[in-house]
């Protein structure tokens, strides 16, 4: 994880500088807005996620502890806020308890064989094929879909995804290893499907 | 994955976030390396995988910046427009 908090004084944000704060909002507000954004898959809630996010941060930060890193503090308020919004009206759960569907069983076991890693580049930089990606991501169940985010979309070590969301680093690890499989599986049926296509061009 | 080699191909499933990810012990790395030579499904899952998170992370690195427009309403929001510049 690229870690700035060390040009950020957290004494002056807790004291209430506005200056310093809008350094913070300048330094966090991209890579929050991305998380929210894939978490939640449309820009409005992203948008109230990221509000929030930083709100509370302002409001909270005398509870910051320095033992933790300030981007893991606001990646674990960012977080919440998204899966609160995604749970919504639903009953209430948490990070810990609410283990993805099938957790317990063993992994599933591929379907899809097809190498369509062989395909011109330009099918994998077009806006289509960017659809397909973050398609593939809301598909998948929110615990995963977190976990995934921070470690492969946010470079945050397992460690790091672990410490944001209060899980183990097993945990973290056996929840990243279901979520790219599963993506896997559902761009191989996307990619497949190109394939096709070019073939019969 | 196929029928004949599914014990070895189901063990290996289990190790390939760790794999790909370079966190394997040598010896690991070697087993599955030996086995997907042999193994056509398990290579095409392995360089798919690969495939699909470096696809991910480029993705990332394009979207790590905020628009301008959401940035704007951001410091509104957050009465910080005093500082709005880029």
């Amino acid at each position: 994880m690229i870690e700035i908090d060390t040009e950020l004084s957290i004494e002056a944000l807790r004291t209430g500088d506005r200056g310093e704060f809008a350094r913070l909002v300048d330094a966090y507000s991209g890579r929050l807005h991305r998380l929210a954004l894939k978490m939640l898959g449309n820009e409005p809630d992203a948008e109230d996620v990221l509000q929030n996010t930083f709100l509370k941060a302002f409001l909270h930060i005398g509870d910051f502890e320095a033992r933790s890193s300030l981007s893991t503090w606001l990646y674990r308020i960012a977080s919440n806020e998204a899966l609160m919004l995604l749970r919504k009206g639903r009953p209430e759960t948490t990070f810990t308890d609410s283990l993805p569907e099938n957790e317990a069983e063993s992994l599933a076991d591929p379907v899809q064989f097809i190498d369509w890693c062989c395909l011109p580049e330009e099918e994998f930089l077009n806006a289509e094929s960017h659809a397909a990606l973050d398609r593939a991501v809301q598909h998948l169940p929110e615990t995963l879909r977190i976990v995934f985010i921070l470690r492969d979309i946010e470079d945050l070590s397992i460690r790091e995804t672990g410490q944001v969301l209060g899980l183990s680093e097993t945990a973290v690890k056996t929840r990243l290893l279901r979520a790219r499989l599963r993506l896997r599986e559902e761009l191989s049926g996307y990619f497949d499907e190109r394939m096709k296509k070019r073939s019969k061009a | 994955m196929s029928e004949v080699d599914r014990p070895t191909c189901r063990s290996l499933l289990g190790l390939l976030s760790d794999y790909v990810d370079g966190e394997l012990s040598e010896e690991l790395c070697q087993e599955i390396e030996s086995h997907t030579t042999e193994c056509q499904n398990c290579r095409v899952v392995v360089d798919t995988l690969r495939k699909t998170i470096s696809l991910y992370h480029e993705t990332a690195a394009e979207s790590a910046e905020i628009p301008v427009e959401i940035r704007t309403k951001l410091y509104k929001t957050l009465n910080l427009e005093d500082f709005l510049k880029r």
